[in-house]
């Protein structure tokens, strides 16, 4: 039971992780040990410098 | 000094007889389907084949190249960790950077090369999937990837540009570019085919524009960042649509979404400029998440569909249109199947993605191994799928599907009396039962693979998971098709133009910024008229488009393949390790020698099928001859024109290769007897401090 719960948790995680659903998460995180002088952006403002800076060069393959 | 990845000298003995057991397994698998004759093989034999030679392929030969040839060293320090800056560089998981990288480097390319290669049998399109992937693809992948870690992840034109000077660097960067237009126009013309005349497709995929629009403004104003839910939410909507597109073609609405070729591809263009001007998060951003999701959804779906059903293979294991006569594309087995099926077995594309992001991610140089041979590995057997999925079906329906009107004559009654004179009958019949249970009007000349691969996935989909849905599951598949050809066109054009800015932007920098709205619609405009032109032509070509732009596109996708191997094999000579060279020399020659002789077929051939210049004569013989009809010789000067234009193409796509190999070898020779050359570019050691991502 424990088992199988542990496996769905970090099954989860992995795709969270996968398809950046937890970007932000980790943007915090990041921010918090290299820059917590500034405050960091809101969840809107990120996900769109992200998306904007991610489609710049090749993403997909034929 | 160096640590590497070296295996332990000796394996345990449990270890050597389990390896002695998967290459017996392999042996038996791959000598029974190449040997047998007569009797239906079963795909699971295909599968396990497969499974072992890639197996082995890991074990052994990636090992090898990673200890001996390489020299993967785990205390080296990677660019995600000396350029750490929390955005592009991340040290990242090795599984995260495997999927993210499988992902970026698995489209549509490996689905409809062996479709379209089973016109020779399943056999050698299988052997060349499996020994190019091997000993081919997985290595240039592998091998660029080591490269571009080992130049703070650097892309393949600047690595091109610093390691085989300036001349090399320019013939590649322009050489990226002519694929893209190939690609994008050639992929356009798969799904124009796949809509033509069929509202049902036609609306469904029409569905999934509105989709991933309200999925982006999802995304970004009313749940920003959410990406799973939003992808949820469009996945679902995207099924709707498949079950919508069926009512819509029995509904009074029909004929709104009923056009013939000519007028979608026309669509396709309005619609590629219009999504590379747009912004990304409105369109290109939400179709991917949502064309990522099926198609990883898909590709697992069919696998285990397989693997419960073990379907027998119907198509022989080699016909007799390797004499070069097939419907489906003219031109002999060697040099077709090699270029024919480019994506699976050796991709020249997936150099660019090795030396773009995945670079970036990677914690460990350790991990190259794993990231680099392994996704192409499985990219392969993606293609082992799709050429299962083509080859189950009766070998009369695969050749009525994808053969064009033009060789096989446009009524139903002359086109499956051709078929079934080749020795592969079919009947008319027989064709409409089939096009009625897939819910379409027709599916006789359907060419471009798409349909007749998706009528494959929908007969192992309804026979695996619930056989009363045929027409559901052929929509499905040709939704999914359709939805990552769509996304690949949005992006190429995306980053065509971003190249064509770049390179406008050494003459007047103005033209260089992307946000310059002048310069993005110019440059937009540009690249979309470029595939534009090559798809409309593919479209109105008598003889069927894909005749003559597959093989552009596969002597294209090689020629890259063969400039990053060029790359590599000069990495490996200037590091003094000239005796391993053959590693990547040896795919690099094997496909000099088959882009060379296709371009030379395709541009010298008597058969007018085969040759440009050949048809181009021909019709312009028949034109001064007076006898073409009306509208044949009101269309010639432009085929004719096509023809030429499309030899200019081989011509240019030819010298390109040519110029890169002939700077490889003098960059080789000089570092070989200490002349004047390019100095590696590899950046220094730094010891890393990372522990374990």
């Amino acid at each position: 039971m424990f088992a199988t719960r542990n496996f769905f948790t970090r099954f989860w995680q992995t795709l969270r992780r996968l398809t950046g659903d937890d970007a932000y998460e980790r943007y915090l995180a990041h921010h918090n040990i290299h820059h917590d002088a500034e405050p960091p952006l809101d969840r809107a403002t990120f996900f769109r410098s992200e998306q904007k800076r991610k489609w710049e060069g090749v993403r997909r393959c034929c | 000094m160096t640590v590497t990845t070296q295996q332990k000298p000796s394996m345990t003995l449990q270890a050597k007889i389990g390896w002695l057991l998967v290459a017996a397994l392999g042996a038996v698998a791959l000598g029974g389907i190449a040997l047998n004759r007569g009797e239906a093989v079963n795909s699971m034999w295909l599968i396990v084949a497969a499974i072992c030679v890639y197996a082995i392929g890991y074990r052994f030969y990636s090992a090898f190249i990673a200890a001996r040839v390489l020299m993967l060293d785990a205390t080296r320090a990677t660019p995600a960790e000396v350029l750490a800056d929390g955005r592009d560089h991340v040290p990242t998981n090795r599984w995260i950077v495997f999927g993210h990288h499988f992902a970026a480097i698995a489209g549509p390319g490996p689905l409809i090369g062996p479709t379209l290669a089973a016109q020779f049998g399943f056999l050698p399109g299988t052997l060349w999937i499996l020994i190019g992937a091997v000993l081919g693809g997985c290595v240039q992948d592998f091998v660029i990837l080591f490269c571009s870690i080992r130049r703070n992840g650097r892309s393949l034109g600047q690595m091109a540009r610093d390691e085989l000077g300036p001349l090399g660097g320019a013939v590649a960067l322009i050489g990226v570019l002519a694929i893209m237009i190939i690609l994008i126009a050639v992929l356009g013309l798969v799904v124009v085919n796949a809509m033509r005349n069929s509202p049902w497709a036609t609306s469904t995929v029409a569905a999934t524009i509105p989709i991933a629009m309200i999925i982006g403004v999802y995304m970004r104003n009313v749940r920003p960042g959410r990406v799973l839910e939003g992808s949820a939410i469009g996945v679902s909507l995207l099924l709707l649509a498949v079950f919508g597109g069926g009512w819509i073609d029995d509904s009074v609405y029909r004929s709104w979404f009923d056009f013939n070729g000519p007028a979608l591809a026309l669509m396709i263009i309005a619609y590629g400029f219009a999504a590379a001007v747009m912004p990304v998060w409105l369109l290109l951003a939400p179709r991917d998440y949502l064309s990522t999701f099926m198609k990883i959804g898909t590709i697992i779906g069919l696998a285990v569909a397989i693997i419960i059903l073990r379907p027998d293979i119907q198509m022989p294991a080699v016909t007799s249109f390797i004499d070069g006569t097939g419907p489906v594309f003219g031109g002999k087995l060697f040099p077709f199947v090699f270029i024919t099926i480019a994506c699976g077995a050796i991709s020249g594309f997936h150099a660019l993605i090795s030396s773009g992001t995945t670079p970036k991610l990677i914690a460990n140089e350790r991990d190259a191994r794993f990231i680099g041979y392994g996704a192409m590995a499985m990219e392969s057997f993606v293609a082992i799928m799709a050429m299962i999925a083509a080859t189950i079906l009766d070998p009369g329906v695969y050749f009525a599907i994808n053969s064009p009107a033009g060789i096989v004559g446009a009524e139903a009654a002359q086109a499956v009396a051709t078929i079934s004179s080749w020795g592969f009958p079919v009947t008319v019949e027989q064709m409409q039962e089939l096009a009625r249970q897939m819910g379409e009007t027709t599916l006789f000349a359907r060419t471009g693979g798409a349909p007749s691969l998706a009528v494959g996935m929908a007969s192992i989909f309804a026979s695996a998971f619930g056989s009363s849905f045929l027409d559901i599951w052929y929509h499905f598949a040709i939704m999914f098709e359709a939805l990552f050809i769509l996304t690949t066109v949005d992006a190429g054009t995306r980053v065509a133009r971003f190249m064509l800015q770049d390179m406008l932007g050494n003459i007047n920098p103005e033209f260089g910024r992307t946000s310059w709205y002048p310069s993005v619609f110019l440059c937009s405009g540009l690249v979309v008229a470029g595939w534009g032109y090559f798809l409309y032509m593919g479209v109105v070509d008598p003889l069927g488009g894909i005749n003559s732009l597959w093989p552009l596109f596969g002597i294209a996708n090689q020629m890259l393949a063969a400039i990053a191997l060029c790359v590599a094999t000069a990495i490996i000579v200037k590091s003094h390790r000239m005796q391993y060279a053959w590693v990547t020399a040896l795919p690099l020659v094997w496909l000099v020698i088959i882009t060379t002789s296709a371009a030379w077929e395709k541009l010298f051939n008597p058969d007018i099928r085969i040759g440009f210049l050949s048809h181009a004569r021909d019709l312009a013989d028949k034109l001064a001859a007076g006898s073409l009809t009306d509208t044949a010789a009101a269309q010639a000067p432009t085929l004719i024109f096509n023809d030429r234009l499309d030899a200019a193409l081989t011509v240019f796509f030819l010298l390109t290769t040519w110029i890169v190999v002939f700077e490889t070898v003098r960059v080789c020779r000089a570092s070989l007897t200490g002349g004047r050359f390019p100095k590696s570019s590899e950046s220094p050691h730094i010891p890393t401090q990372l522990v374990e991502v």
